[in-house]
């Protein structure tokens, strides 16, 4: 689904920024006369916990329901072709995951390490190539990649490490740029070649924050969807795309649902043991100073830097110029015909597209209006309720994350099977596919509102009340003028993921109101270069927004919460294609709007 | 191991255009002590860091025991060095920390631990080995830090004002057990300091980094 995928790449820092906040809290300490009504907590959380309920936790109660039966659980593992799928799912996983690792080490390092002529541009690039679309990086793939490599395993790694590589650098280089050089040196002055010293210190002081980034990146391509529904093959297909195929192409709604959950169970699983191994080997180079990268001294440096510079940015720029390369070529050469024939829903005349390119624009846009909408009105009104609801706020907060930390596959699945019969048979309606968006938009909506909240609240309207103004006063006058650039923040980022969102979406939507993505997926499976040219150039347009969105987003996110080194840059964002690393929850999210 | 001569001849340092050593020339016999005095930020911890090669410099050079050593990475250099703030490696405990050097050079295991228990016993600290480091005292780590880089026993020692950030009573007398452990070796070692009492304490000669630059 979504698009929006959330990472914590500060990994251990974060926890501790968002313990910071509460702790500075004077509005929650002790008894206090200056309380605004107390129906007002009640009112404020009322609409997010009552669309929670509805749209998250039934659905997701009715999919349990559906997958505890004994025989659709003993037909489902009994299959030889689960069994493939799972192992298929996870190996594809691990590779990917190692190799994010070993090809992000050298771009993190280069960056934690040295001030270079685009530095931030380079950061820049690997977060726009981060929150593409999935079915945009898979087109780009498509694109990229010899056809005889098209559609192999290969291919998807090869998405997911490029995908995946703003993590390891963010993550792993927000840990990087604290580690002292002079703890390094130490180590060769007492005779440690660098080799040595690499391994015997920094990549043990890095580890917490590898184990993070690795946690990140597997959880991402386990559930792994439109990647793979552009660049798979029948070998090749992830639980996720079981789960969409068993229950919308089979029709084996049980089944599909016992590996929804089974899947669900590994997330938490990998969830779980990722929080308690970096708690364990959690050490305080956070709290040191930053080691401020500087230029480089020899010319052996500056070869360096090129060399891994330049590496990273062709990895990251090429498909994006193989997705537009491709909208402008056909087996016969060069053509505009993808970009000026966009409008036009028919191959020849008389033969139909079956798909409207312009109207999935519009219904893209139309879409995204209303999933932003419904995102920002609900995560604001949550994110002061949840400032001011003390216990239950805590609660809500918590609930509000839990559809990231669910595949939008599975929110997708319930929602189908859930709204599927009178008087709740809303499958038609124009406002359900905004509403699986938006539940996967509003945690940022929340996270980038909040840490503004918590950071305004409190003293300021302590200092309001003294000069006379009433809680109410102090609040409209103290913290509502604070809370227009958080939103808008939120509100970009919530337009963003709704654009991109393809899991959700693939069960919701309705024939005729096809979005972008799924546009994209059409075209793109089916043989004719006019229609691959036509779901390129439709790629390219989506790849074009999403990106412009964020880089909004990361100027003014800067402004937002600029409590970060100069190396940290924008905000992580995304495409929820998954769940982020449900283990990264609250904490990691809030970096959003950094 | 016994000491070795340090020379340093018209070394200049730069960065970004700013100029921190000009020509810098000085010399350090074998098994002296040299203090090496000078305002913060004239460039002390410079010239140390291009003696202990972590820095190379623009022009200039350096050699030790008779050979130029300019070129050579720092780990072949056989030059120790007691960082400001002790830099001890969070991950190991004290004795690991102490025991690093020694299985670096490839000390089998029991001998090294037999020599990091008699260093820590000869720093007041018997019984610290398996101490987490983060949660040594200020004086306890700069003690710790002194012994890891002692232990090796390297021809050079390069102290970048290693008692900074004590406060006064443990300052003297870290001061006094520093004297002892630098008249027990015969490394050649260098001190950069601020603290002119602190040099002449601990210095054989003192050098003003103001008078070597030309």
């Amino acid at each position: 689904m979504p698009t929006a995928r959330t990472g914590s790449t500060s990994g251990p820092t974060s926890s501790s920024a968002e313990r910071h906040h509460t702790d500075g809290e004077p509005g929650r300490a002790g008894p206090t006369v200056n309380r605004s009504s107390p129906w007002l907590p009640i009112a404020l959380v009322a609409a997010p916990t009552v669309g929670l309920a509805l749209f998250y936790v039934w659905p997701f109660a009715n999919l349990i329901v559906e997958a505890v039966d004994v025989e659709s659980v003993r037909t489902t593992l009994g299959r030889s072709r689960t069994r493939s799928i799972i192992w298929f799912t996870t190996w594809q996983a691990v590779v990917s995951t190692l190799v994010t690792i070993v090809v992000g080490l050298a771009p993190a390092w280069v960056i934690a390490r040295y001030d270079f002529v685009g530095r931030r541009l380079l950061l820049s690039l690997l977060t726009a190539v981060f929150v593409l679309p999935t079915v945009v990086m898979g087109a780009a793939f498509l694109a990229l990649l010899p056809d005889s490599l098209d559609r192999t395993v290969w291919a998807v790694i090869g998405a997911h490490v490029v995908f995946n590589l703003a993590v390891v650098v963010r993550t792993v280089g927000a840990v990087w740029e604290h580690l002292p050089t002079d703890m390094e040196a130490a180590a060769s002055t007492l005779g440690a070649s660098p080799f040595v010293v690499f391994r015997e210190i920094t990549l043990p002081l890095l580890r917490p924050a590898v184990t993070a980034a690795a946690a990140i990146v597997f959880l991402f391509t386990f559930t792994s969807f439109g990647v793979i529904r552009i660049l798979g093959a029948p070998g090749t297909r992830t639980i996720e795309v079981e789960v969409w195929r068993r229950s919308t192409q089979l029709g084996q709604v049980d089944q599909a649902a016992v590996l929804a959950l089974l899947q669900l169970g590994v997330l938490a699983a990998v969830a779980v043991w990722s929080s308690i191994a970096s708690r364990r080997h959690a050490r305080s180079l956070a709290l040191r100073p930053l080691a401020r990268p500087r230029r480089a001294r020899s010319r052996q440096e500056r070869l360096t830097i090129l060399v891994v510079v330049g590496v990273t940015s062709t990895i990251a720029v090429a498909p994006l110029l193989a997705l537009v390369v491709n909208s402008l070529s056909s087996p016969s050469g060069w053509t505009t015909s993808g970009w000026t024939d966009l409008g036009s829903a028919e191959i020849r005349p008389g033969i139909g597209l079956g798909i409207d390119p312009i109207a999935a624009l519009a219904a893209s846009l139309r879409t995204a209006a209303w999933a932003t909408l419904f995102a920002t009105a609900l995560g604001g009104l949550a994110s002061l309720g949840i400032a001011t609801a003390g216990r239950f706020g805590r609660v809500l907060d918590a609930g509000l994350m839990l559809p990231i930390g669910t595949s939008a596959v599975t929110i997708g699945f319930g929602m189908l099977i859930t709204f599927d019969r009178a008087p709740y048979d809303w499958r038609s309606t124009w406002w359900l596919v905004p509403v699986g968006h938006a539940l996967v938009a509003i945690p940022f909506v929340v996270r980038t509102t909040l840490s503004v909240l918590r950071s305004v609240d409190g003293a300021l309207s302590e200092a309001a009340a003294t000069l006379g103004a009433s809680p109410t006063r102090a609040w409209r006058e103290i913290v509502v003028p604070h809370l227009w650039r958080p939103l808008a923040v939120g509100a970009a980022l919530a337009a963003a993921i709704s654009l991109g969102e393809f899991g959700a979406t693939s069960f919701l939507s309705r024939s005729g109101g096809e979005t972008l993505p799924i546009a994209i997926e059409k075209l793109l499976g089916r043989t004719g270069s006019l229609l691959q040219t036509k779901g390129y150039a439709l790629s390219v347009v989506l790849a074009a927004v999403t990106i412009g969105l964020v880089m909004v987003v990361d100027q003014t996110g800067d402004i937002v919460g600029a409590r970060r080194g100069p190396a940290s840059g924008p905000p992580r964002v995304g495409r929820a294609a998954g769940p982020s690393s449900g283990a990264a929850a609250p904490g990691s999210v809030d970096e959003v709007g950094r | 191991m016994s000491g070795a001569e340090v020379t340093v001849t018209g070394v200049c340092v730069g960065f970004d255009g700013h100029r921190v050593l000009r020509d810098v020339s000085m010399r350090a016999g074998a098994g002296e002590v040299v203090g090496l005095l000078g305002a913060s930020g004239s460039g002390k911890s410079t010239l140390l860091r291009v003696v202990a090669g972590l820095l190379t410099p623009d022009s200039g050079r350096v050699d030790i025991g008779g050979t130029d050593v300019t070129r050579l990475p720092t780990h072949r250099r056989g030059v120790g060095m007691v960082f400001q703030d002790n830099q001890l490696f969070p991950h190991r405990t004290t004795l690991e920390n102490v025991e690093f050097g020694l299985k670096i050079a490839g000390v089998d295991r029991s001998e090294r631990r037999a020599r990091a228990e008699a260093w820590l016993e000869r720093i007041g600290l018997g019984g610290f080995g398996p101490r987490l480091v983060t949660e040594l005292s200020g004086g306890e780590a700069t003690r710790v830090a002194l012994a890891r880089t002692l232990v090796v026993e390297p021809t050079v020692v390069l102290l970048d004002e290693p008692l900074t950030g004590l406060d006064r009573e443990l300052h003297d007398q870290l001061v006094r057990e520093l004297a002892g452990l630098l008249r027990d070796t015969s490394s050649t070692a260098i001190l950069v300091t601020h603290d002119v009492d602190e040099a002449s304490a601990l210095a054989d000669r003192t050098l003003l980094l103001s008078d070597l630059q030309s």
